[in-house]
């Protein structure tokens, strides 16, 4: 919103001040300002009202005419000028030789042939509006060569305020709540309204209104007749124009200039078009035709303007085109109301359309200031154009009142919240100029708070709090660090280990870190023949690429390997992320966050890769929970999945999740040539998983028995179990030094390592144990290697 | 001494200075000093001479067999530098020169920048708490005291599901939960309220190099008896020099959000002009960072904290914003991208 300091200062003397610091102080206070200030007329210098003494055609030219112009100063200058309004005896803006326009200083100069010592302007020249239809008409009454600044205020201080800083404050969208903010930091009196008095008219008859609808707060609204003027003063058009208006004519620009002082806005209807005023909704849709000559859908939510049963404006949106002042028009009706905020936003929502009025009403307005928006209306219209009639009496239906807020706090709360001791004179003080009506009983505040700050903005002590502490100013704040008992923080287990995960793959075996969305790639997946599984959806996604929430990291990750293929021959990536896998407790969402890892590789077999894989998991659960992992083989079910050597991930009991190939189709559109295996675990069950700990063993002084033996056998398992069961705590370590494969089948040869604390072991004992080892495996048919 | 062991002296120095490997060297010895070696040798046509002749014969043997062993072993040392001297000389020389071999894993730079936040806030006495994705309406709005008909509940800027639930679409939406978590502690044992929440965020809203349906924010939170707003400045302008890792300097403008009373938005002194203002800060020298405020009474009740007794504050930081300040990523969708190309140049960076 864009704001005159001309207008601010009509309410708030600011003499003497420097604005620049007042803006500032004002942003830092109560609203954003936007970094841009703009200086109006200060680009403008020298320009004089001067009469046009003589008219003549230029010999030349068809457009140009000679002119004659009395600029005051006791001499005729000649000028030629374009402008097709120029006429004898009119007065204009003059630039004369010297003046400055912009980045122009004016100088004498020929004009096809003829000398121009100066320059005729319009308004677009001056910079007050966008009218360059012709040079400027001054009508007013004053001797030539008198500085247009000084019958117009062209000279001002523009600046712009956030609108979104204004969303709470209702009571911003207007400059005289803008110039009560401006009082309360200059700390300056603020100046009444001037207006009417609108009970002089009480005789009048009142106007058939009705409010038939409870969207619909207050309603104010009074006839007049008699306008015979239709063109607004220049000083008016200049402030509509600076705040970013056109001018249009005086009852248009009249309202638009209301909404801007007050934030109240007006509509005026063609009393012949409202002879019975309803306010209400419609059971069924319909279109409606605005006055920018737009159909638009009403629906049964709308709140219309009615006469009777004919719509005639959507309530604190727009006018529509039949109901508007039109050229005939005698008598007008000015509409002055409130509606249900909420449902002024919904239906400009709904209509895609949003108006400097609804604008204003979403923000809950203070509907007191209906009828002080009428009488302040007909004050400046009469100044305007005294002829004016008021033929009603105001009519007034007032059926939702917002309660009364009185909020009771002390001193103590107001230095305990800010953290600094502020006098009371100055709460006092600070409350008054923001128009709080305030009584301070020794340290007990008791304050009313003012009806254009209750409709939603102000409800309670902490309110209070800001009204006190931003008028105080929070650079002036002194501060200090808060003091707290000290208490140990533990950190979260689940957390700790996510980190060390994260440093595991990244450091240890050079993962990369990824991240991918919560939702399933439609468009991917479908190019790489990811079946999109059936999983909650979103309602609202505009987009049906991500609508469908992912059970799995793995579809998302491949997605991205694919988008990596060029990167490398080989590389690795991970994740820690969310999936939302069923329901729970009703009907929730059960969010998992799992850990993802998807290897590539173009130079190593699938086996190899496969083996990298388990083994990067198995460091991870022996690293930070101390414990092995086991795996058993499982049946794919996803389309992803190979359906060979799909393997569900135990530890410690607890199944963590799968490690597995990727299925063939969809490794072959993601490279011809690579291996691609995956593995996903549940990161909280991971986490719950008990912290075996270390435990140490002195190291034995004598010597080990190194024993390699192979077998043969197409799994390790059964080698593995039976070496476990022969429960022997002298073996140390078990490793798989070979294996091969001929035509007997595939062997496998292990070597164990034998020792004893305290002793050097017998070669005698040792084979006892390795034969009881291998006789056990030769009962399952798995038979040593000669 | 005898002729004998002269010219056994002089033929055997001279073969062993022609020998020039080991073998041959251990032939000689064997050839000389060997059990039937010829210095041995000499020892058996002893018993010919005198006793006085054998003394003196005997004792030139030895003298010969002493010279002769160490002989072979200066050889040896002799042989042995020269093998060192032969291999130092066939050592290539290696090009340093060459460059470096930088492959390694890389971590997320949300990662990055969260951790380096966690340990600012972990030195402060802090929680760090995680959350999930998908939230209640209650927790996301309705404990925030963002009522019914609020614009941010708006079906355009928040991410409903089927059932009701929604993507959170502020990381406040932990608080509730937090104050929960953690209000008896503060109420029967006095321990303020402390905890910082990194989490993934979601808005419904087109996409382009500056907005993303999917971000990063963290939120923070303390709670305790006389917790001020003087209390909320010194704290975010000690918490924000740490991240900024320089004295910065803040300010303080109003700013409405429904869950903080008072509310603000926070600017820093812009970070490349120092506040002498520069066309990215658009001249003004401030920064506009992040939202902060005193925790709203109604926010605190929902949480089961009596707003009379206890006050606090919060505040928001975006990660993912930081992460494209501190790194000058300049778009942000690169960041769930899964690129390579951006993501291994994040290697560690604490």
């Amino acid at each position: 919103m864009l704001l005159s300091m001309n207008w601010i200062s009509d309410f708030v003397d600011l003499s003497g001040l420097d604005k620049l610091k007042l803006i500032n102080q004002f942003s830092l206070s109560t609203a954003e300002v936007e970094n841009e200030i703009f200086f109006k007329g200060s680009d403008i210098e020298g320009i004089v009202v001067a009469e046009i003494k003589s008219v003549e055609d230029h010999p030349e030219s068809k457009k140009l005419h000679l002119l004659k112009v009395d600029a005051g100063d006791g001499q005729l200058t000649d000028v030629v000028c374009g402008a097709p309004n120029v006429r004898v005896g009119m007065k204009t803006a003059f630039a004369k030789v010297g003046a400055k326009i912009g980045e122009i200083t004016i100088a004498p100069r020929p004009l096809a042939g003829y000398p121009s010592h100066g320059m005729c302007c319009s308004e677009k020249e001056l910079g007050i509006s966008d009218n360059h239809e012709g040079i400027m008409d001054i009508t007013e009454d004053v001797p030539c060569g008198t500085s247009v600044k000084d019958i117009y205020q062209i000279d001002d201080i523009v600046f712009e305020v956030d609108n979104k800083s204004l969303t709470n404050r209702p009571d911003l969208w207007g400059h005289y709540g803008i110039a009560r903010e401006f009082a309360a930091l200059a700390n300056r009196p603020l100046k009444p309204f001037e207006a009417v008095d609108l009970s002089a008219y009480n005789n009048l008859p009142k106007i058939d209104m009705k409010i038939e609808d409870p969207l619909c707060q207050r309603y104010s609204c009074l006839q007049v007749e008699n306008i015979t003027k239709t063109i607004s003063p220049v000083n008016m058009r200049i402030r509509l124009f600076y705040c970013g208006m056109r001018g249009i004519n005086l009852l248009a620009d009249l309202t638009n200039y209301l909404m801007l002082e007050m934030g109240q806005p007006m509509h005026a209807f063609d009393s012949r078009k409202v002879e019975k005023l309803r306010i209400k909704r419609f059971d069924k849709p319909f279109t409606f035709k605005t006055l920018d000559g737009i159909d638009r859908n009403i629906d049964e939510n709308t709140l219309m303007i009615c006469n009777d049963n004919t719509p005639v404006a959507i309530a604190g949106i727009m006018g529509g085109l039949d109901s508007e002042i039109v050229d005939d028009t005698t008598t007008l009706t000015l509409e002055s109301a409130t509606f249900d905020a909420v449902s002024i936003r919904k239906s400009t929502v709904r209509l895609a359309h949003r108006t400097d009025a609804s604008m204003r009403y979403e923000k809950c307005l203070d509907p007191e200031m209906t009828v002080l928006a009428i009488a302040r209306f007909v004050k400046l219209l009469t100044d305007i154009d005294s002829g004016v009639k008021v033929v009603s009496s105001l009519t007034d239906e007032y059926v939702f009142r917002y309660d009364n807020i009185k909020i009771d706090f002390d001193k103590n709360f107001v230095d305990r919240y800010a953290g600094i001791e502020i006098p009371n004179d100055t709460i006092l003080n600070t409350l008054k100029a923001l128009g709080f009506e305030v009584k301070l009983d020794s340290d007990k505040f008791s304050v009313q708070v003012p009806s254009w700050r209750a409709t939603k903005d102000v409800t309670m002590k902490a309110d209070i709090i800001e009204e006190i502490t931003r008028i105080y100013g929070y650079d002036n704040f002194d501060i200090h660090t808060a003091v707290a008992p000290l208490y140990p923080i533990r950190a979260a287990q689940e957390k700790t280990d996510e980190d060390r995960i994260k440093d595991i793959l990244v450091k240890r075996f050079s993962l990369h870190e990824t991240h991918s969305y919560i939702w399933a790639y439609f468009d991917e997946y479908r190019a790489l023949g990811i079946e999109i599984e059936n999983n909650i959806k979103l309602v609202n996604a505009t987009n049906p690429n991500i609508e469908t929430i992912r059970n799995s990291i793995v579809p998302t990750q491949l997605c991205q390997v694919k988008y990596n293929t060029g990167f490398s021959t080989d590389f690795g990536l991970f994740e820690i992320g969310r999936t939302v896998n069923g329901m729970k407790d009703g009907n929730l969402c059960d969010e998992h966050k799992k850990l993802s890892i998807t290897l590539f590789s173009k130079t190593k077999s699938v086996e190899t890769l496969y083996f990298e894989l388990r083994d990067m998991l198995a460091v991870v659960a022996d690293d930070i929970k101390h414990q092995a992992l086991a795996f058993a083989l499982t049946e794919a079910t996803h389309s992803y999945e190979h359906p060979k050597n799909l393997n569900t991930i135990l530890c410690d009991g607890k199944e963590l999740g799968r490690i597995g190939i990727v299925h063939p189709t969809i490794s072959k559109n993601i490279d011809k040539k690579a291996a691609i295996v995956f593995a996903e675990i549940d990161v909280r069950n991971f986490s719950e998983i008990k912290n075996a700990s270390i435990r140490y063993q002195e190291p034995s002084k004598y010597p080990e028995m190194e024993i390699d033996v192979s077998f043969v056998s197409k799994k390790f398992a059964p080698i593995g179990d039976a070496i476990k069961n022969a429960n022997c705590d002298l073996i140390k370590s078990v490793t798989v030094v070979d294996t091969y494969t001929d035509e007997n089948g595939k062997s496998i040869t292990v070597r164990m390592i034998f020792s004893h604390p305290e002793r050097t072991l017998t070669k005698e004992e040792v084979m006892e144990i390795v034969d009881a080892i291998i006789a056990n495996l030769e009962s399952q048919g798995i038979m040593m290697k000669k | 001494m005898s002729e004998k062991t002269t010219t056994m002296k002089q033929e055997f120095l001279s073969k062993l200075a022609s020998v020039s490997d080991m073998a041959s060297l251990d032939a000689l010895r064997v050839e000389y000093l060997g059990k039937n070696g010829l210095i041995t040798g000499l020892l058996k046509e002893m018993k010919n001479l005198s006793v006085e002749e054998k003394k003196t014969f005997g004792q030139e043997v030895n003298i010969l067999k002493t010279e002769a062993t160490d002989a072979i072993a200066a050889k040896i040392e002799e042989m042995k530098a020269k093998e060192i001297k032969a291999e130092i000389n066939s050592m290539p020389d290696i090009d340093i020169s060459t460059p470096a071999n930088l492959s390694r894993g890389s971590y997320h730079p949300i990662t990055l920048v969260q951790r380096e936040c966690e340990q600012i806030f972990k030195s402060m006495g802090f929680h760090i708490e995680d959350y999930s994705e998908i939230v209640t309406d209650y927790e996301c709005f309705e404990a925030l005291n963002i009522p019914k008909h609020h614009p941010a509940r708006d079906m355009q800027d928040t991410y409903y599901l089927e059932n009701g639930q929604l993507l959170k679409s502020h990381t406040s939406a932990a608080q509730n939960a937090i104050y929960k978590k953690y209000k008896d502690a503060l109420i029967n044992d006095g321990v303020p309220i402390k905890a910082i929440f990194p989490g993934r965020c979601f808005r419904n809203e087109a996409t382009d190099a500056n907005h993303e349906n999917t971000f990063f924010q963290m939120e923070g939170v303390m709670v305790d008896k006389d917790i001020s707003i003087s209390n909320l400045i010194f704290f975010m302008k000690t918490m924000l020099s740490e991240v900024f890792k320089k004295d910065i300097k803040v300010r303080l403008r109003p700013g409405f959000f429904p869950f903080v009373e008072p509310g603000f938005e926070l600017d820093i002194n812009c970070l490349i002009c120092g506040g002498e203002g520069c066309p990215s800060c658009k001249h003004s020298g401030w920064l506009e960072l992040c939202p902060c405020g005193m925790i709203h009474p109604e926010v605190l009740k929902a949480g089961g904290i009596d707003p009379e007794e206890y006050t606090g504050f919060a505040f928001g930081l975006g990660l993912t914003r930081l992460v494209m300040m501190r790194y000058g990523v300049k778009d942000i969708r690169d960041l769930n991208s899964g690129s390579l190309k951006v993501l291994t140049q994040f290697t560690d960076d604490e």
